[in-house]
């Protein structure tokens, strides 16, 4: 076991884990941060995207170990919900029907946030090559490109 | 101003943002791996490696001392409370049917199947311990393929003494809706075009995104499932009829389920498993599934080999169409397994006026994974086969595939049309959907510039799809179903309780897995109801709060499960009128229902729904004739399927150096009636479109000769990206087929674009290389199929057929040209 501290979604938190441990699990698991999800087992699908340190990362392709002393954002903290606010990706997949089951979109907002942070005017093809790590089987990727876009849109206004 | 009075303005048509998306985009979410109990013990599964074996030992010794291992158990551990696997759908009496048990104590009959399970206190140290149960095997000859399983040399099961499980057929000529097929086809080999053709559809996997999952809690009176599903309630009822728990002692919830595509439309062993090892224990218990898991043991789907005759006049006015079907049902007969390729026996003549049909169906048993539903389930490899044979038949006469098309298709007025396969399409428009989708595609210039630049030579030629499709969806009209030996009933129930504070909450049987039902539903009730859309609660899922349905597949939860909502609130307002009247004072005849509120004729007397739910619910004054209740059920069994259409059109790019292909432009124009939501409906069919594009260019489930699964992680699974697929040009006929046999005048959506996307694409594949003598490409178009087709034509000459490919055609039939053993070797038939 080993000890780590980090923070996440805004609070400090502490634990022993085990050492093979992944941060999906650690968060999952220990921290019961069921919002990010487990799609794969190989680091194709992406559902599990956090951000680490303000980038996204693939939190099955982390170990807990590796994020001690670090900051991980996750769905869950990526807006004050209990206000009910959203951050604008959020409310951009709601209003653009960029989710159906809504099991990826945790990681393609997570993610979508991070490739508007480093171009916040993408064109299309940059969004498509952007998201290319996060599969949706729901959605024919059409109203994601479309809400990543309108997210982008809308920071401009 | 009397608009305030008036109903607000329609819920139906309405772009509305989908209630479900809060929780979705927040990740207060409740997936059942989410779910976490006191107690609780993990499962991990211990798989055979082996596509054939039997199993001669299980030695749980060392994985029982491993750290925090509560038990190990195998197939010899359990009796008949294990419960076997249903299949629900035997498709002719004499059907081939093994045994399946969720965990089989003495033989393994494909990889992937589960021989122990490991019970510990995390998932983690039951992962570890499966490492340690030693399995000892005898491995078995395998049969792969359809082909081979066709020979019934190796069997996939020896107790049955063959693979062939059960032989369907349909003959226009002798139910009486058509003329002798073959009688057509003579005459037309002498006098007119036989096109023959073997098609292959490739085994696909539905790959929805969350794996299953499936809780177990069986403390307190009942036991309660939960579990990633598309079907709690055949899931419930498949629980109490396999493994002696009374239905009433059952609750099955589906909570947020992550897509399903026909995926989740099963009975596993692995909830089986779940089952009894928490009725053993007396413990909750979970198992969630690894992807690899998913990919190896969650059922697959297509897995045919077509076999096509087309007969056609001179002009290409089709004659007669005979097909013969070898589909893989895998290892077992899933609950809807043989069912799913009969499905498409009534949608081969399509759009299209056949005077002659015949269908045939062979199933047969391999030692794969086993094969059930998959998005469109038999109506997407239907719609492929004639599709592609209308292309094949329009480059036959020489004349463009629209008109080929139009030359056979059902004219609108000829509404409603009895087709050779037995079914009366109520509405459509054919010419209507192809003239906007024709305009909206462009399609005269890009035909200009597929000439341009095949008159120029160039590199990157451009080829131009279609598919007029149609389908049956809305599962299904019960007595039909039973008239197909198809085990359950197609109804769907609903119930809308009036609440005591004015809310309403709708109770449907349905369960949906990102469709947007509580959306959509909300909708419908809204404006029938006359209350605010936010104020309608939609419940589903979970079998003891809507404790009857038959859930959700088959594009049938708006269609079934709408009608029976619209027929629950009608009586709700019946009640509503009655308890009005006598508040009122007033005879129900001067009432009038508009906006949620009962006003007397001539009056400004008037009562509004809200307040006659809170006077029931008071009950200090009502008729002595009435309960004091609005609230209503009803229980809706479709008379007939409804069939939605549409033109596809697809322009695909193919360079002829390297193989490449690239899709540059995709229109659809798709009549489904009446549209309750423009949003969730681009939303269906946009998820429709990529999953048939899919399979058409990048997605094949590929067994080795031994049986394993090497297409067995996402590494391999060729789900498309981002990057990889396209934005889509959406349409809509200006004025829809009305769905006359439902209220809504709706028609299915959820499987339309997978359908029809498919041929469109292989369609505009082909077209762009047919001048360079190629006339098929197999599924999927991977730039090395598409690149050796091009090859093999340069080298000047089609690949030859080996006499014995071909049994289905007369001998020496010049216009065949493909076959399997070519196929298998470089996919194209040229």
């Amino acid at each position: 076991m080993t000890k780590i501290e980090l923070t996440v979604d805004g609070a400090a938190v502490s634990d022993d884990v085990e050492p093979r441990m992944l941060l999906v699990q650690y968060l999952r698991e220990k921290l019961g941060k069921t919002g990010t999800v487990i799609g794969c087992d190989t680091s194709n699908c992406g559902a599990c995207t956090v951000h680490l340190d303000g980038t996204s990362v693939k939190s099955c392709n982390v170990l807990a170990v590796q994020a001690n002393g670090r900051t991980v954002t996750t769905i869950e903290g990526l807006a004050d919900t209990a206000e009910g606010d959203l951050h604008p990706v959020q409310a951009s997949f709601r209003e653009c029907h960029g989710l159906q089951c809504g099991f990826c979109t945790p990681g393609m907002i997570m993610q979508a946030v991070d490739l508007l942070g480093e171009n916040p005017d993408p064109t299309e093809e940059e969004v498509r090559l952007g998201m290319e790590g996060n599969l949706c089987r729901c959605t024919g990727y059409h109203n994601i490109v479309k809400s990543v876009l309108h997210a982008a849109e809308g920071a401009k206004a | 101003m009397t608009a305030t009075q008036d109903r607000p303005a329609a819920e139906i048509g309405k772009d509305r943002r989908r209630k479900e998306d809060q929780r979705l985009i927040t990740g207060r979410t409740r997936w059942t791996d989410n779910i976490t109990l006191p107690g609780m013990l993990h499962l991990a599964m211990v798989r055979s490696p082996f596509a054939h074996a039997s199993i001669t030992s299980v030695d749980v010794e060392a994985a029982k001392a491993s750290p925090n291992v509560v038990a190990v158990l195998s197939g010899k551990d359990f009796g008949a409370e294990l419960g076997v696997c249903i299949n629900a759908w035997p498709i002719t009496p004499d059907q081939k049917t093994p045994n399946h048990s969720p965990m089989p104590a003495d033989r393994v009959a494909f990889a992937g199947e589960i021989v122990a399970v490991v019970v510990a206190r995390s998932a983690a140290e039951a992962r570890d311990a499966a490492e340690l149960v030693d399995v000892e095997y005898d491995e078995l000859p395998a049969v792969i393929g359809i082909k081979n399983a066709l020979k019934d040399e190796v069997l996939a099961h020896p107790d049955l003494g063959t693979n062939k499980s059960a032989l369907w057929v349909f003959d226009s000529n002798e139910v009486g809706t058509g003329s002798d097929v073959e009688a057509a086809i003579e005459t037309a080999r002498t006098d007119g075009i036989v096109i023959e053709r073997e098609y292959r559809q490739q085994r696909l996997i539905p790959a929805f995104m969350e794996p299953r999952s499936v809780v177990v809690d069986p403390t307190g009176e009942q036991i309660t499932m939960w579990s990633a599903t598309q079907i709690p309630h055949i899931l419930r009822f498949a629980l109490a009829a396999t493994t002696g728990v009374p239905e009433s002692k059952i609750r099955v919830i589906a909570p947020d389920v992550g897509g399903g595509f026909g995926g989740k439309l099963q009975t596993t062993p692995e909830e089986w498993i779940a089952w009894a090892v928490a009725r053993r224990l007396s413990k909750p218990v979970k198992y969630t599934e690894t992807r690899s898991e998913s990919l190896m043991a969650a059922h697959h789907g297509r897995d045919q080999v077509q076999t096509l005759t087309l007969a056609a006049d001179k002009d290409g006015k089709v004659t007669g169409l005979k097909v013969h079907l070898d589909a893989d049902l895998g290892a077992y007969i899933a609950v809807v397994g043989g069912g799913v390729p009969v499905l498409g026996a009534f949608m081969f003549n399509a759009i299209y006026k056949f005077p002659s049909y015949r269908f045939e169906c062979q199933t047969v048993l391999t030692n794969t994974t086993f094969t059930d539903a998959y998005r469109g389930a038999g109506r997407p490899e239907a719609t492929y086969a004639i599709e592609r044979l209308m292309d094949e038949l329009a480059a036959e006469v020489g004349v463009d595939p629209l008109e080929i098309r139009e030359r056979n298709w059902i004219t609108h007025e000829e509404f409603p049309f009895t087709t050779v396969a037995g079914l009366e399409y109520d509405t459509g428009n054919y010419e209507a959907a192809t003239a906007k989708a024709r305009e909206s595609f462009g399609y005269d210039a890009l035909r200009a510039e597929q000439k341009e630049r095949r008159d120029r030579g160039d590199r990157v030629q451009l080829g131009i799809g279609v598919s007029t499709f149609t389908e049956m969806c809305g599962l299904a009209p019960s007595r039909v179903l039973g008239s197909l030996d198809y085990g359950a009933g197609g109804w769907e129930h609903a119930s809308v309780r009036m609440l005591a504070t004015g809310k309403v909450e709708i109770v449907t049987g349905a369960s949906a897995h990102g469709q947007g039902h509580e959306t959509a539903f909300s909708q419908i009730v809204a404006d029938r109801l006359g209350v605010p859309f936010e104020d309608v609660e939609v419940l589903h899922g979970d079998t003891q709060i809507a404790h009857k349905g038959l859930d959700t597949y088959g594009s049938r939860s708006l269609v079934v499960g709408g009608e029976a909502l619209v027929r629950a609130v009608d009586k709700v307002i019946d009640k509503a009128k009655h308890l009005a009247a006598h508040l009122l004072e007033a005879s129900e005849d001067d009432l009038e229902y508009k906006g949620g509120r009962f006003t007397v004729a001539g009056t400004d007397q008037g009562v509004a729904i809200q307040e006659l739910a809170t006077a029931a619910f008071a009950a200090h004054n009502y008729p002595e004739d009435m309960e004091p209740s609005l609230d209503a059920d009803a229980t809706y069994d479709p008379v007939n399927f409804n069939y939605p259409h549409g033109t596809h059109l697809c322009a695909m790019e193919v360079d002829t150096e390297t193989g490449a292909v690239k899709m540059r432009k995709y229109t659809c124009c798709d009549d489904i009636g009446v549209i309750i939501n423009p949003l969730i409906v681009a939303g269906q069919v946009h998820g429709g479109l990529v999953q048939g594009i899919a399979q058409a260019l990048w997605e094949e489930a590929v067994h080795d000769d031994a049986g394993t699964l090497v297409s067995g992680s996402f590494v391999d699974y060729l789900l498309p990206t981002s990057a990889d697929t396209i934005s889509f040009d959406v349409v809509h006929t200006d004025e829809p087929s009305v769905c006359t046999t439902n209220t809504l005048g709706t028609k299915g959506v959820g499987e339309a674009g997978t359908i029809a996307s498919t041929p469109a694409v292989v369609n505009a594949v082909v077209d762009a290389i047919r001048h360079l003598g190629i006339n098929d490409i197999q599924m999927p178009c991977t730039p090395e199929r598409v690149w050796r087709a091009i090859q093999g034509s340069k080298a000047g000459g089609a690949t030859e057929t080996p006499p014995d490919a071909m049994p289905h055609f007369a001998e020496g039939e010049a216009n065949q040209q493909s076959h399997e053993g070519a196929l298998d070797q470089d996919g194209a038939g040229q």
